[in-house]
């Protein structure tokens, strides 16, 4: 068994690594962007299967973030980079099962490495998407809240226990970044180590239940991550809104 | 005790030690959701999804104590 917590490069452009998570990750993307290209060209008043389908998921999810936070016009807002996030992982996760993948090696200049890695078990990636998420957050609030009132937020001297609460804030913040990120990519990874762990103890039979909790986290944790992110813009949007009576 | 003896006890320490407290909250989310379930099913459809999403954040020391444990082996 070889287990790497970092991805495989593959190739190098210039002095530029290419991983393999990196390739893949590329490759997702361009997938779907030319893929909802191709969709919203071939919209149609009556749908067909592939827009019935992606109709009821849109819809039904657009009606799930309102509902969270709240109002139509905020929704709107973020909704097109919640359900990205959603999108976009849950696709990485999912090619994951294409069956066979994991046998492909190619012969590189650092030795035989696997074509192919689950995307978000690169750390990397999983981190700057943390961090849009996190950035994307302290911005609302920001404007939200207007600069001086943000700031106050978290450094104040009313009072000791508002000092210490705004220090503890403070904390509570850069540790997001820690939670979100550890959370999607150490239940991916862990299920790979897992998956990798059972197919060396017994081949055949003993991973296929293990495949399914897999699929399950595939679903799952995406789902987590976008609720997550979605949940603490909510958050930021409603700090302290002005009292009326 | 040679360097790799330790990191492997070290690992399994950890994992074991880490998933205590979550498999005891996962435990209690799971019991609560269900309870509630059963007292209003038609909430079921709100009730499940917040269940997942209380859940995975239970879930989340677990998980630290995952990616600590790996680091150890694996780093």
């Amino acid at each position: 068994m070889n287990i790497s917590l970092s991805p495989e490069i593959l190739f190098y452009i210039g002095s530029w690594p290419i991983s393999n998570t990196f390739f893949w990750s590329v490759l997702v993307t361009v997938f779907l962007i030319i893929g909802s290209f191709f969709l919203r060209r071939r919209l149609r008043m009556i749908p067909g299967k592939l827009q019935n389908i992606m109709e009821i998921l849109i819809e039904g999810s657009y009606d799930f973030v309102e509902g969270i936070i709240g109002s139509k016009e905020k929704a709107k807002r973020v909704f097109p980079l919640v359900f990205t996030m959603f999108f976009f992982i849950f696709f990485c996760n999912l090619l994951v099962y294409i069956p066979g993948q994991s046998a492909v090696t190619i012969k590189t200049a650092g030795g035989v490495v696997p074509l192919f890695r689950a995307i978000i078990s690169d750390y990397s990636l999983v981190f700057m998407m943390t961090m849009i998420s996190v950035i994307v957050t302290q911005i609302v609030a920001i404007v939200v809240a207007g600069p001086w009132k943000y700031v106050t937020k978290f450094i104040n001297f009313r009072s000791p226990l508002k000092c210490f609460l705004g220090i503890m804030d403070l904390v509570g913040e850069l540790a997001k970044i820690m939670s979100l990120s550890f959370r999607l990519f150490g239940n991916i990874f862990a299920g790979e180590v897992l998956g990798a762990v059972m197919l060396f103890l017994f081949p055949f039979f003993l991973p296929l239940p293990f495949l399914f909790l897999g699929l399950l986290t595939a679903v799952v944790q995406p789902f987590v991550f976008s609720v997550l992110t979605l949940v603490f813009i909510s958050m930021a949007t409603e700090i302290e809104q002005p009292e009326e009576k | 005790m040679d360097m790799q003896a330790a990191k492997y006890i070290g690992a399994g320490l950890a994992m074991g030690l880490g998933a205590i407290g979550p498999a005891i909250g996962e435990g209690i989310v799971a019991s609560k959701a269900l309870e509630a379930i059963g007292r209003n099913p038609e909430a079921s459809g709100k009730i499940s999804p917040l269940m997942f999403v209380g859940m995975a954040i239970t879930e989340s020391t677990g998980i630290y104590a995952l990616v600590v444990a790996l680091i150890i082996l694996f780093a």
